[in-house]
C-alpha cells in the first residue's frame, strides 16, 4: 500500500494518530506497543556490517531495492527505539530513493519525540536515519551511473 | 546528645533545596527529581550569583593588569586557590593547578610527568573500574613509550581485589592511577593502602577524585597521593574548571604542559624561561569566572560540612537500596563494603535506555548506559546500567517517586 501513498501523507496520518493522546504516558504506551509488534530481524542480518552504533542502544538496519523503491527492515535491543524505528519504516520503507533522501521527517517533532533525535549520542536513531538516507543515496548514485 | 542538639545537627534539606533555583522547575509537567548528580551536581544560588557578579562588576583579565578591575579579578581568582588549598589540605598554594576539570588534570600528568619518566617496558597500573578519562591518557602514553598498562580486577561486589593489585606491582611499576570512588558503582577504594603499597614499590600515585571530592573529606597530605585531580562541577560549582593537586617537588621537576601566555617568565625567539608554580601549568587566560565562582561552591559545601552531607546521603543510599531491592527482577550492580551515594541497577529483560526514557517521562533524571566505564561493564557482562546518584538536596520522597516510576516503567515495558 505504501507505494501509492507519499511520505507526507503517512506522516500526516501518524501526527493525526498521536493527536488522540492526552498524555506522554499514552504516547509512550503506543510507541512501546509498536516496538513490541515490529517483526524481529532475522539473526543472520544481525551482523556488524548492518549495525548502526549508538552510545546506548544498538540498531540493526538492512535495505533492499526493487523498481527504484527502497525497502527497509530494522531491529533494536531497546523497545522504545524499536517503536520509533517502526514508525520510520512505516514512513520511509517502499518509497522512491529521491523522496527518502529529501524527507524532512517533521512528524518526529510534531509528535513530541524530537528529543530522541537530539545529538545526545544516546541512541542509534539519528545514526539510523542517516544510514537510511545513505542507502537511498547510494542507490540513486548507482542508478545514475549505470544509465 | 540532647534532642535539640540532634535536631540542630540534622540537615534541613528543604531549606537547602530553596538555595537551588533549578529544583523548582518541572520536567514533562512533573516536578524535577534530579538523580544524576554523579554526572554533574546542580548549583546553589551563591554560585550562580558569584558567576554573574563577576561579569557584572569586575570582569577583567587577571595577573597582568594594573587597573582596579584586573586587581579585583586577580584577587578573587587567587582566593579560590587558597580555598582549594584548605579544602584538600594541601601544604602549599603553589600545589594547586587550575585545569578545565579532572580529565585535563590526568592528561596533564600523562603528558608532562609521564612523557618525562615513562620508558620502554615500564608499567602503569589502573583498575578495571576506571572512567575512560583515567584509561585513555595512559593508553596513549603506553603506546608512545612502549610501556605496559596493567589492570587491577574487581570482585562481584565491586570491590578492588587488593591482593591482585599487590601481585601487579613490580620494580617496573612507575605509576598507579586510581579512582578514589567509582562513578558507576559508588565503590570507595582504599586509596591510603593503595598509595602505601605503590610507594613501597617506588611508584607514584595519581588519584582521580572526580567522584570523591564532593562526598569525602580530602586530605592530600594524610592520603600522601602524588597527584589528585577533581572537577568543580560535580561539587556544586561551575562547569569548565577543576584542580590538579601535585606535590611541589614533582610539579617543579615536570616539563610544561601547554605553552603560551601566563606560563612564561621571559620569551625571546632563542629561549623562553617559564614562570614559577602554579602559573607554569596555567597557560593562556584561564576560566576566570567559573574559577572565581568555584570558591562559593567550596564555601557552600564547607558551611554544611562533609560529615552532615555524608550522613544525609548515606541515609538516602540505604533507603534507595532497600526500596529498589523490593522490585522483582531488579539487581543492584556494585555492593561494595564502602560506598558513596551512587546506586546502579539492571532489570531483567529490560533495556536501561527504555527505563531512562520512561523515568524522564516521570520527571526523574537518571543516567543510563555504560557511564564511560566500558571495561567495567564488560567485567559484569552487561551493556550498561541505570544509575541514580544522590546529593545534599535530594529527599526520600524523591526516592519514592523514582521507585513508583521504575515500577510503572516495568509495567509499561513488560
Amino acid at each position: 500500500m505504501n507505494e501509492q501513498r507519499t511520505i507526507a501523507e503517512i506522516e500526516a496520518e501518524i501526527i493525526d494518530e498521536f493527536s488522540l493522546f492526552d498524555s506522554w504516558d499514552d504516547k509512550y504506551e503506543y510507541i512501546i506497543d509498536l516496538g513490541k509488534k515490529l517483526p524481529p530481524l532475522d539473526d543472520k542480518y544481525k551482523i556488524d556490517e548492518n549495525r548502526v552504533r549508538g552510545c546506548q542502544s544498538t540498531v540493526y538496519l538492512v535495505a533492499e531495492s526493487s523498481n527504484g523503491r527502497i525497502y527497509y527492515e530494522a531491529d533494536s535491543d531497546a523497545v522504545i527505539v524499536k517503536g520509533l524505528i517502526s514508525m520510520l519504516i512505516r514512513v520511509l520503507s517502499g518509497q522512491p530513493a529521491e523522496a527518502i533522501i529529501d524527507a524532512k521527517l517533521d512528524f518526529v517533532r510534531e509528535i513530541g519525540m524530537m528529543t530522541h533525535l537530539a545529538q545526545t549520542r544516546s541512541n542509534g536513531l539519528l545514526a539510523m536515519i542517516r544510514q537510511i538516507k545513505n542507502y537511498a543515496l547510494a542507490h540513486k548514485i548507482k542508478n545514475e551511473t549505470t544509465v | 546528645m540532647t534532642e535539640t542538639q540532634i535536631l540542630e545537627n540534622k540537615l534541613d534539606v528543604y531549606a537547602i533545596r530553596q538555595q537551588f533555583p533549578i529544583l523548582s522547575r518541572d520536567v514533562k509537567d512533573k516536578p524535577l527529581v534530579y538523580f544524576d548528580n554523579a554526572a554533574t551536581s546542580q548549583k546553589p544560588r551563591v554560585v550562580i550569583d558569584a558567576l554573574s557578579n563577576y561579569y557584572q562588576q569586575y570582569n577583567a583579565n587577571i595577573h597582568r593588569g594594573i587597573h582596579t578591575l584586573a586587581e579585583e579579578a586577580t584577587m578573587a581568582f587567587e582566593a579560590t586557590r587558597d580555598s582549594v588549598q584548605a579544602f584538600i589540605n594541601a601544604s602549599e598554594r603553589e600545589e594547586i593547578i587550575f585545569t578545565r576539570g579532572t580529565t585535563e588534570g590526568i592528561n596533564l600528568v600523562a603528558y608532562t610527568w609521564g612523557r618525562q619518566n615513562i620508558g620502554e617496558g615500564d608499567e602503569i597500573i589502573v583498575s578495571v573500574m576506571e572512567h575512560h578519562s583515567n584509561i585513555v591518557p595512559w593508553q596513549i602514553l603506553c603506546k608512545e613509550k612502549k610501556a605496559v598498562l596493567k589492570v587491577i580486577p574487581v570482585n562481584e561486589e565491586g570491590d578492588l581485589i587488593v591482593e591482585e593489585y599487590q601481585k601487579l606491582l613490580s620494580d617496573r611499576t612507575k605509576l598507579v592511577s586510581i579512582a578514589h570512588v567509582s562513578n558507576a558503582l559508588g565503590t570507595v577504594n582504599p586509596v591510603r593502602r593503595i598509595i602505601e603499597l605503590a610507594h613501597d614499590a617506588g611508584a607514584l600515585v595519581v588519584v582521580d577524585g572526580a567522584q570523591s571530592a564532593v562526598h569525602l573529606d580530602i586530605d592530600v597530605q594524610q592520603m600522601d597521593c602524588d597527584f589528585f585531580a577533581f572537577s568543580a562541577h560535580k561539587l556544586y560549582g561551575p562547569t569548565g574548571t577543576g584542580v590538579l593537586y601535585g606535590k611541589k617537588r614533582l610539579l617543579e621537576s615536570m616539563p610544561v604542559f601547554l605553552g603560551g601566555g601566563e606560563m612564561i617568565k621571559e620569551v625571546s625567539f632563542e629561549k623562553t624561561t617559564y614562570a614559577d608554580l602554579p602559573y607554569k601549568f596555567e597557560a593562556g587566560t584561564p576560566n576566570i569566572a567559573d574559577t572565581i565562582a568555584f570558591k562559593a561552591a567550596l564555601e557552600f559545601t564547607s558551611s554544611i560540612g562533609k560529615q552532615r552531607i555524608r550522613d544525609h546521603e548515606m541515609e538516602l543510599l540505604s533507603y534507595a537500596t532497600s526500596r529498589l531491592t523490593e522490585i522483582p527482577g531488579l539487581k543492584i550492580i556494585g555492593q561494595a563494603k564502602e560506598k558513596i551515594s551512587v546506586i546502579s541497577f539492571i532489570i531483567d529483560k529490560l533495556h536501561h535506555q527504555d527505563i531512562g526514557i520512561l523515568l524522564d517521562n516521570q520527571g526523574v533524571a537518571l543516567r543510563t548506559g555504560h557511564h564511560c566505564t566500558q571495561p567495567l561493564m564488560q567485567r559484569f557482562g552487561i551493556s550498561g546500567t541505570t544509575r541514580a546518584s544522590f546529593a545534599i538536596y535530594n529527599t526520600k520522597d524523591e526516592i519514592d517517586i523514582m521507585i513508583s516510576g521504575v515500577k510503572k516503567a516495568i509495567k509499561m515495558l513488560s
